[in-house]
């Protein structure tokens, strides 16, 4: 039996298609190539090549592109064939790949799986590369090729190469006391570059909110009293009729949302029941679940088509802006002054739609003058990062060599948890490279 | 012909604890080796203990082991290494007296009353059915065992390099042992080759004593066994010296002339325990490498100058021992020299230390790839141990991570192997702050007592520290006071109106039960012997805590035994490539598979859900027959 089995699958998108991928990757892959479209190409270049089953039969002609591992995706020899995409031509295909012994359909995300495997990627940019796959917005996009293309693994291992450092000069200290190799005085070096690290954890860790927004959308909520014109400013910003809209006061019952992009980021617009008290069953669910999406927003449009109607009882975090915004002015326009209002729009009309979008540009994120988008873009990466933090600050506090020590290595534990693993013959091996320790 | 429950081969550290060991269990034990005045002979440096080594030392001491008290009887230098940076780094190490420390193991194997010494080569092993039965030896005598601990050390294929003069032996003037090394290849175990090195021994006559340094004792040493009391032997300084630019070039001129890099040695080295020839390859810009002179016993003249282990040639090793301080004219009782041997990969044991595919074999010591005294006699202890149980029809006693040092050196050598010669640091223990020299005989003692290890002797009095320790830590845990109380005895608490125990209290630093005494006088009842422990427990309880959660779980996936015959090809769902690498490297319980490469949540869960169907299953057989 092989050790690895041999994989393939369909990589490119649904059928029909102009073209089709497929990828093979594992041992037999340079063996099935030559089965498959005859001579070998040369590595990494396109091949034009006639594809035939083992009975000679034509399945058809396309590109071939072969990568010996280990410079390939998967860290295996690979290969890609790029065919036409009708349904019979792909099916034709993998049926052929099926065919061979040692061969098989690979498992979901079974290509990352292996390159993961192989040390190809670590477990953030196998992450990323999945964001970067279902990436809908520019922004998403530029955060998941940050993640993928190790950029924000870099800044992980640099932290993780400090602390491992750190440990290994606390380790010699502990471990070979005995020897005059090992300088006692490194420590307070150690301790302040340690209370530094600490310090760019977590001014990464408040970068967490910026990332959320990028990934998952900026949230705003559509509040407001009811028949105030909400489910209407949904339907006009999502350019399609989403909520039902009626003059009955308590029309929307539910929390409805469309996602919206906006400058290359994502927004996630909520429209939801008008606040107020009500015996109606179904309403008070609705106000229940109104209120719920308004503890996460980003932002609030509080609309009224009255000036009076302001009013605003609801906990919000301080920096949660709140937009105050006149609605209907086509027909009620005549009773607002300015100044009570922050912007003025009618929905029937189309005034000052244009304002409002300006105006929730300047609440995306500005992230004019980055370089770089590595912020920690998952719930786990906060969580490890919290801990490690946490476990540096401990460090810095406690007393006892000993105790300290416990401390570093629960914080490169937690670090490690993100990308991969840290262990102690790691350590042993920078304390042999730095040391000359042994009598 | 004769027959024993447990045949022991070698009468090194391994040996001696493994015979010990076995009789301790009441197995009828046979101890073979080469020469009965060899026993407890140690190859090397002079000293027992260290840091990590001092931890395996007071375990093997918690299991009524021979090492703690004959290091006690023979020890001429104490120190606690690391005294102020913590208690559960601190390694207690003693210079031993050579003479001494042989003399005493040799009355600790004469006193063993089911214990018989043989002396002799053992040549082969007598198999049965694939199952080691006895031992051959080279002048044709056979004796029969249930179960053979082998403990040969650095003996099988030995070979001495000085130079490039080269000598099968399996220490300086004794003679390699060949036979044993094919019959493990027979038995298709997989050998690797290893190499350590040892410096020459210098007459302490001719050293100039004024030119050097000195490095004291312990004013108030701390014996290593829970046995005894005060240290009776007289307690000696050691000379500091160090290397110079002037040894350095002999060294540098000549080190195509050193075996260890003209080609000649295959086998590995410790990297922390490097040649000087390493050391100046690899550091050569140093302004002196440290060298202790430690005398290898209080009525002895040979000095033993620890730092300058060799393999250079004997002329070129004269010439840069007399370029050093105090060596300018010190004469060379027997040079340093390097020595190779075989081994076998330790992943061929279980966690018993028996080899999985010849049961009734158990190997210990040096011959599993580690280096040292004391991890040699730690093995010897778990192998003597499970040979005994073995022989006897018993399950096997085996040691986590968790609970021992001795733990973590069974559980790293069985699952990852080796790739230099394994010593033990405290860096390789992740629970390092539950795992301290000090309570090792709380943390093990107890589970001895149950399985028959421990002596009488041993059992009345760890039954009447216990019983005292016990009842201090109720006392202090029964006494309280608030924040507001405290201040008025100049006590700074943290003012939260939380009362705090007199055992809260000793965690912050600088409180001890000795300070607490005019607040409480009642802690004038705490016996001496236990304050120490109290103070360091109370000390550590916060991060006792912490850590007892993450213990609990991995104890929870130890004991989820992976049998050793496991077929996972039966096992549906898992990867091709995952059930080949599980198969090769057989973990032996749900912890070791964890650490397998490419092991996933999903498979782990697999793995453990058939374990648990078949252990339900045991229990229903089992059931069935007891109705
Ligand atoms: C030159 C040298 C340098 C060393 N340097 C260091 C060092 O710097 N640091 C360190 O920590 N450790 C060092 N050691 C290692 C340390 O001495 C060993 O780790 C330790 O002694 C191993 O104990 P053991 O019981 O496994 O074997 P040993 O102490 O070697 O005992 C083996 C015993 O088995 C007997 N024997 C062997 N074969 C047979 C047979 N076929 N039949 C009967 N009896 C047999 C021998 O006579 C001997 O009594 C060194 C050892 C040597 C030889
Ligand atoms: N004239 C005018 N009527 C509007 C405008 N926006 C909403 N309406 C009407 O106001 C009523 C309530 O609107 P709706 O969007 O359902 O309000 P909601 O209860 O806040 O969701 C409906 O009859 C809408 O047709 C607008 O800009 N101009
Ligand atoms: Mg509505």
């Amino acid at each position: 039996m092989q050790i690895t089995d041999t994989i393939y699958a369909l990589s490119s998108g649904a059928l029909p298609a102009g073209v089709a991928v497929i990828r093979i990757s594992g041992p037999a892959t340079a063996d099935v190539i030559g089965r498959l479209c005859g001579a070998l190409p040369q590595p990494r270049r396109a091949a034009l090549r006639t594809i035939r089953t083992r009975n000679g039969e034509i399945l058809d002609s396309g590109l071939v592109i072969y990568f010996p591992g280990p410079a390939s995706f998967t860290g295996e020899d690979c290969c890609e064939l790029q065919v036409h995409g009708g349904r019979a031509v792909v099916h034709a295909i993998l049926d052929a790949l099926a065919g061979f012994e040692g061969l098989r359909h690979a498992e979901a995300g079974e290509f990352s799986r292996r390159a993961f495997q192989n040390g190809k990627l670590d477990l953030v940019e196998v992450e990323g590369l999945a964001d970067l796959i279902t990436a809908e917005t520019e922004m998403q996009r530029r955060l998941a090729i940050e993640q993928s293309g190790g950029g924000q693994s870099a800044l992980y291992q640099g932290w993780a190469r400090r602390l491992t450092h750190a440990r290994a000069m606390i380790e010699a200290e502990l471990d070979f006391a005995d020897e005059d190799d090992i300088p006692g005085s490194v420590s307070e070096t150690i301790w302040s570059d340690m209370a530094k690290l600490a310090g760019e954890i977590d001014a990464h860790i408040d970068q967490a909110g910026l990332a959320e927004i990028i990934r998952d959308g900026l949230k705003i909520v559509i509040a407001g009293e009811p028949n105030a014109g909400k489910s209407s400013l949904l339907n006009a910003l999502a350019k399609r009729d989403i909520a039902i809209v009626t003059e009955i006061a308590g029309t929307t019952r539910d929390v409805l949302s469309v996602d919206l992009s906006l400058a290359g980021f994502s927004v996630k617009l909520y429209d939801t029941a008008g606040l107020r008290e009500t015996d109606e069953l179904v309403e008070r669910e609705g106000i229940r679940r109104a209120r719920e999406v308004i503890g996460h927003a980003d932002l609030i449009l509080l609309l009224s088509e009255k000036p009076g109607d302001f009013v605003w009882n609801e906990p919000v975090g301080n920096d949660v802006p709140v937009i105050r915004v006149a609605t209907k002015i086509d027909r009620n326009g005549a009773n607002w002054a300015p100044g009570q209002a922050d912007l003025f729009l009618s929905t029937k009309t189309g005034d000052g739609i244009a304002d409002l979008l300006e105006e929730l540009k300047a609440h995306l994120p500005d992230l004019a003058g980055r370089t770089s988008l590595a912020m920690p873009s998952r719930k786990r990466h906060v969580d490890c990062l919290k801990q490690a933090s946490a476990a540096l600050a401990r460090s810095l506090a406690v007393e006892g060599l000993d105790i300290q020590a416990e401390q570093l290595r629960m914080a490169s534990d937690a670090l490690g948890r993100i990308t991969g693993r840290v262990d102690v013959e790691n350590l042993l091996d920078v304390i042999f490279s730095e040391f000359c320790v042994g009598k | 012909m004769t027959s024993y429950d447990v045949i022991v081969i070698g009468g090194g550290h391994a040996g001696c604890e493994a015979a010990s060991a076995a009789a301790r269990l009441g197995a009828r034990t046979a101890l073979v080796t080469h020469k009965k005045e060899t026993i407890g002979v140690m190859s090397c440096n002079p000293a027992i203990g260290g840091l990590g080594k001092g931890h395996l030392v007071r375990e093997i001491d918690a299991l009524d082991g021979l090492m703690g008290r004959v290091a006690d009887a023979a020890g001429i230098q104490f120190r606690l290494l690391n005294r102020r940076k913590g208690p559960a780094v601190r390694g207690p190490r003693t210079q031993a007296d050579r003479r001494l420390y042989r003399e005493a193991m040799q009355r600790e194997i004469d006193a063993i009353e089911n214990l018989d010494v043989i002396e002799g080569d053992a040549f082969d092993l007598l198999t049965d059915d694939e199952t080691v039965a006895g031992v051959i030896m080279k002048d044709g005598r056979v004796f029969r065992a249930a179960a053979v601990v082998l403990t040969t050390g650095t003996f099988l294929k030995g070979l001495i390099h000085v130079g490039d003069r080269k000598i099968p032996a399996g220490r300086v003037g004794e003679a390699p042992s060949v036979g044993l090394s094919e019959t493990l290849c027979r038995f298709g175990l997989r050998l690797g080759r290893l190499k350590t090195g040892t410096p020459a021994r210098l007459d302490g006559r001719t050293i100039d004593w004024d030119r050097v340094g000195r490095q004291g004792p312990d004013e108030d040493p701390v014996p290593f066994s829970f046995m005894t009391d005060t240290i009776l032997n007289r307690q000696i300084e050691c000379g500091v010296t160090r290397t110079t630019d002037a040894t350095h070039k002999i060294i540098a001129d000549n080190i195509h002339r050193s075996a260890m890099y003209s080609g000649q040695i295959e086998g590995v080295g410790p990297r922390y325990c490097p040649s000087i020839e390493d050391k100046i390859v690899r550091f050569g810009e140093r302004d002196g490498h440290q060298i202790f002179l430690e005398p290898e016993g209080l009525d002895d003249d040979t000095i033993y100058p620890n730092g300058i282990s060799t393999s250079l040639p004997e002329d070129v090793q004269a010439a840069f021992i007399r370029t050093i301080p105090g060596l300018e004219s010190v004469a060379i009782l027997q040079p340093g020299y390097a020595i190779e041997y075989d081994h076998v990969d330790p992943r061929e044991l279980q966690l018993s230390l028996s080899v999985r595919k010849m049961p009734g074999l158990f190997l210990a010591g040096q011959i599993n790839g580690t280096t040292g005294y004391e991890e040699a006699g730690a093995q010897g202890l778990v192998a003597g141990l499970n040979a005994a149980l073995a022989a006897m029809g018993r399950e096997p006693f085996v040691f986590s991570r968790t609970d021992s040092y001795i733990g973590v050196m069974i559980d790293d050598l069985t699952s990852r192997g080796i790739t230099e010669p394994y010593r033990m640091f405290t860096s390789r223990a992740e629970y390092r702050l539950s795992l301290r020299a000090d309570n090792a005989d709380m943390r093990l003692t107890p589970a001895g007592i149950e399985l028959g290890c421990v002596g009488e002797e041993r059992r009345t009095r760890f039954g009447s520290w216990k019983g005292a320790y016990e009842e201090g830590r109720t006392l202090l845990r029964s006494l309280s006071i608030t924040p507001n109380e405290g201040a008025r005895h100049g006590l700074k608490l943290n003012q939260d109106g939380q009362r705090r125990t007199a055992f809260d209290i000793l965690a912050f630093p600088d409180q001890t039960i000795e300070g607490l005494r005019p607040l409480w006088p009642q802690l004038e009842a705490i016996d001496p012997r236990v304050s120490g422990a109290l103070q360091i427990d109370a000390a550590y309880a916060v991060y006792m805590e912490r850590q007892a959660a993450d213990i609990a779980g991995i104890r929870r996936e130890e004991s989820a035994t992976i049998p050793d015959d496991f077929d996972y090809s039966d096992l549906p769902g898992l990867s091709n490539e995952l059930k080949q690498k599980l198969a090769q490297q057989r973990p032996r319980n749900l912890a070791q598979a964890m650490k397998v490469d490419g092991m996933t949540p999903a498979a782990v869960s697999l793995l453990l859900s058939w374990l648990r169907r078949q252990e339900r299953r045991a229990q229903r057989v089992a059931g069935q027959a007891a109705q």
